[in-house]
C-alpha cells in the first residue's frame, strides 16, 4: 500500500532523512517510534504530500504530491499538536466533513463514543477546547470518513482511560481494512497496539521488526490491587485511571484498556514497594469481572 | 471550485475572530467616526464640501495606512498559521493546492475590504440622514481605487508569506517593502530625486510602477484636474494618459500587480514544502 524509496530530505544542507525505504501493507499497525530529531514527523509529512523529497513516495502507486485528492481522501491524520484553529467546533466538523466527501454526522458519532458532545461545543472555537477535548475532535474527524490508512502522532497522550479504551476499540474496527502508522517517542505508549515496529534514528530506519500481535485491542483488564498500607500520591495516580479504592484506602480495583497494560504496569511500577498483590485478569463481560471482584 | 468557497469561508471565519480583524475594523471604522467628530464635513477646502471633502481626507488616510495593514496582517496571520501547525493539519485534508491558495486569497480580500467599505458606506449614510449631498461618482471611484490597493497588497503579502519560512521575517519583509514604496512617493524621495536633475523618463516610470503613487495620483485627479498638487511627474502622465486612460491605468494597474505576485507566490507554495 505504501513503498518509500530512497527517500531523502535535506533541509538546506541538513540532511533530515537519509535514503528510507519502506514498505508498509493493509492490516499493518505500525509503531514509529525513535528520538526528537530522529525523522519521524519528516517522514509523515513527506507521506502526507507537504513535503518534497528526493526518492519516491507513494500510495497504492500514486504519489501524495502530485495525486493530492486521491491520496488523502484515503488518509485520516491526527497531529500530535493540535491547530491553534479558531473556527467553531461546528464548523471545523463541516469544513472536514465536506472535503473529505463525508457525512458529518458520522464524525459527530464517534466525537460521541469518545464522550465529546460535539452539540454542546457547536459554536466554541475549537482552540479554546481543552487538550483532550481537541484530541477527542481530531481522532474523531480521522476515523468518521472511508480512511484506509491512519497517521498519528501519539494520538492518545491526553485521553483519558475511558476515551484511550474507546480509541482502541475504534482502531479494532479499521485494523483489517486500513494501515496504521503511530508516531510515539516511546514504544511503551503505543507497543500493545501494532504488530510491526519501526525505529527511527538520525534519518535512517535502524529497527523494522514484526511483533506478536496477541492484544486484542478491544479487550479490557480487569484489574485489583492491594497495597502494604493507604498512600496518597498512589490514591491519587490511580484514580486517574477511574479505579474505585476501599474504605481504608488499601485496596484499589478498576479495569484497564488491554493495550494499555504496558503503561498501566509502568506507573505501578513506580509504586512497587507499596505493593502486596496484583491481579490482572481479561475477562469478556461485565459478569465476569463480577466474578473476579467476589473471589 | 466547492473546495476553493470552502477554504475562502474558513479563511473569513478564521480572520472574523482574530484580534487584527478587531483593530483593523476599529481603525477604519473609527477612522469615519474622528472625521465626523471634527466636523470635517461641515468644513471647507478648494471648493470641497460636506461627504466630498470627507471621502477625500478618508481616501488620503487609507493611503497611508491600508497597505500597511493589509501587508502587515496578512503576512502575520499566514506566515504564523504556517508556523503553528495550522498548514499541516489542515494541508493533511484532501484539498487541492490552488483551492486552497485561492480560496485563501479571496477569503482575506473580502476581510480586509469590508471594514474600509462598510466605513465609507457608514459615512454615506450618516451623510444622508443628516441632509448632506452625496457624491456617488466619487464613493463608486473611491471604492474602486481602494479594492484595486486592497488587492494588489494583499498578492504581495500573499507572495511575500510564501517565500519567508518564518513570521519575523515575513513581517520584516513586508514593513521593508512597505517603507519603500512609501519613500518612493512624490513628496518624499521622488521630489528629492527630481530635484537631483534624475531624468524626467526615470521619475515618470517610478511614479507609474509605484501602485501608491498611482494610488495617490488618481484620488487627487478628481479635485486637482491638472494635478498641480503633485509634482513634474504629474504633467508627464497627464499629457501621456489623459485624464480617463489614467483612471483606468489606476485601476487596472494595482489588480494586475496583486495578481502577478499572487501568482508568483502560488507557484513557488505549489513547489515547496507545505508547512
Amino acid at each position: 500500500m505504501i513503498e518509500f524509496h530512497n527517500v531523502v530530505k535535506r533541509f538546506r544542507r541538513h540532511e533530515v532523512l537519509k535514503g528510507v525505504d519502506l514498505t508498509i501493507e493493509r492490516g499493518h499497525r505500525v509503531a514509529l517510534v525513535g528520538s526528537n530529531g530522529a525523522g519521524k514527523t519528516t517522514l509523515i509529512r513527506c507521506l502526507l504530500g507537504e513535503y518534497t523529497c528526493e526518492g519516491s513516495v507513494t500510495v497504492d502507486a500514486l504519489a501524495p504530491r502530485e495525486h493530492r485528492r486521491a491520496v488523502l481522501s484515503k488518509v485520516g491524520f491526527v497531529p500530535q499538536l493540535p491547530p491553534p484553529l479558531k473556527m467553531p467546533v461546528g464548523q471545523l466538523i463541516r469544513f472536514a466533513a465536506s472535503v473529505c466527501d463525508s457525512d458529518p454526522q458520522r464524525m459527530t458519532d464517534v466525537a460521541t463514543r469518545l464522550g465529546l458532545d460535539t452539540e454542546r461545543f457547536r459554536h466554541q472555537p475549537f482552540v479554546k477546547l481543552s487538550g483532550g477535548q481537541k484530541q477527542k475532535l481530531l481522532i474523531s474527524i480521522a476515523l468518521g470518513r472511508d480512511s484506509e490508512l491512519l497517521v498519528m502522532d501519539e494520538p492518545a497522550a491526553n485521553l483519558d482511560p475511558e476515551a484511550r479504551h474507546i480509541f482502541f476499540s475504534l482502531l479494532a474496527e479499521k485494523k483489517d481494512e486500513a494501515a496504521m502508522i503511530i508516531s510515539s517517542h516511546r514504544l511503551d505508549e503505543v507497543a500493545s497496539l501494532v504488530n510491526r515496529v519501526i525505529e527511527m534514528d538520525q534519518g535512517r530506519v535502524v529497527l523494522d521488526d514484526r511483533v506478536a500481535d496477541l492484544v486484542e485491542l478491544s479487550s479490557r483488564l480487569h484489574c485489583r490491587i492491594r497495597l502494604i498500607r493507604p498512600e496518597a500520591p498512589f490514591a491519587k495516580a490511580i484514580q486517574e485511571w477511574g479505579f474505585k479504592g476501599s474504605v481504608d484506602g488499601r485496596e484499589w480495583s478498576g479495569q484497564v484498556a488491554g493495550p494499555d497494560r504496558l503503561r498501566f504496569l509502568g506507573v505501578l511500577s513506580r509504586y512497587a514497594a507499596l505493593l502486596s498483590s496484583i491481579d490482572m485478569r481479561e475477562a469478556e463481560t461485565a459478569k465476569d469481572y463480577e466474578a473476579v471482584v467476589n473471589e | 471550485m466547492k473546495h476553493l468557497w470552502l477554504t475562502a469561508y474558513a479563511d473569513i471565519v478564521e480572520s472574523l475572530r482574530a484580534r487584527w480583524f478587531m483593530v483593523y475594523t476599529l481603525v477604519f471604522g473609527g477612522l469615519v467616526v474622528v472625521l465626523f467628530a471634527y466636523g470635517l464635513a461641515e468644513s471647507r477646502i478648494m471648493g470641497f464640501t460636506g461627504l466630498s471633502r470627507l471621502l477625500l481626507t478618508y481616501i488620503q488616510i487609507s493611503m497611508a495606512i491600508l497597505p500597511v495593514f493589509v501587508l502587515i496582517t496578512t503576512v502575520r496571520s499566514v506566515a504564523g498559521d504556517r508556523e503553528a501547525g495550522v498548514f499541516e493539519y489542515l494541508l493533511s485534508l484532501p484539498i487541492s493546492l490552488a483551492a486552497w491558495f485561492w480560496g485563501k486569497i479571496f477569503g482575506r480580500f473580502l476581510v480586509v475590504f469590508l471594514p474600509v467599505l462598510l466605513a465609507m458606506v457608514g459615512a454615506v449614510i450618516w451623510g444622508t440622514i443628516k441632509g448632506v449631498n452625496v457624491p456617488w461618482d466619487l464613493f463608486i471611484y473611491y471604492t474602486g481605487l481602494l479594492m484595486a490597493l486592497a488587492w494588489c497588497f494583499l498578492g504581495i503579502g500573499m507572495l511575500i508569506s510564501t517565500l519567508a519560512r518564518s513570521s519575523d521575517v515575513a513581517q520584516g519583509a513586508a514593513f521593508v517593502v512597505w517603507l519603500t514604496l512609501l519613500l518612493f512617493l512624490d513628496l518624499i524621495l521622488l521630489g528629492i530625486l527630481i530635484q537631483e536633475q534624475l531624468p524626467a523618463e526615470t521619475a515618470v516610470a517610478i511614479a507609474l510602477v509605484n501602485p501608491m503613487q498611482v494610488f495617490r495620483t488618481a484620488t487627487m485627479m478628481l479635485f486637482d484636474p491638472q494635478l498641480v498638487l503633485l509634482g513634474p511627474s504629474a504633467y508627464v502622465i497627464l499629457d501621456t494618459f489623459g485624464q480617463k486612460g489614467y483612471i483606468a491605468y489606476a485601476l487596472l494597474y494595482p489588480i494586475l500587480v496583486g495578481t502577478a505576485c499572487a501568482a508568483l507566490g502560488f507557484l513557488h507554495f505549489r513547489r515547496s514544502d507545505l508547512p
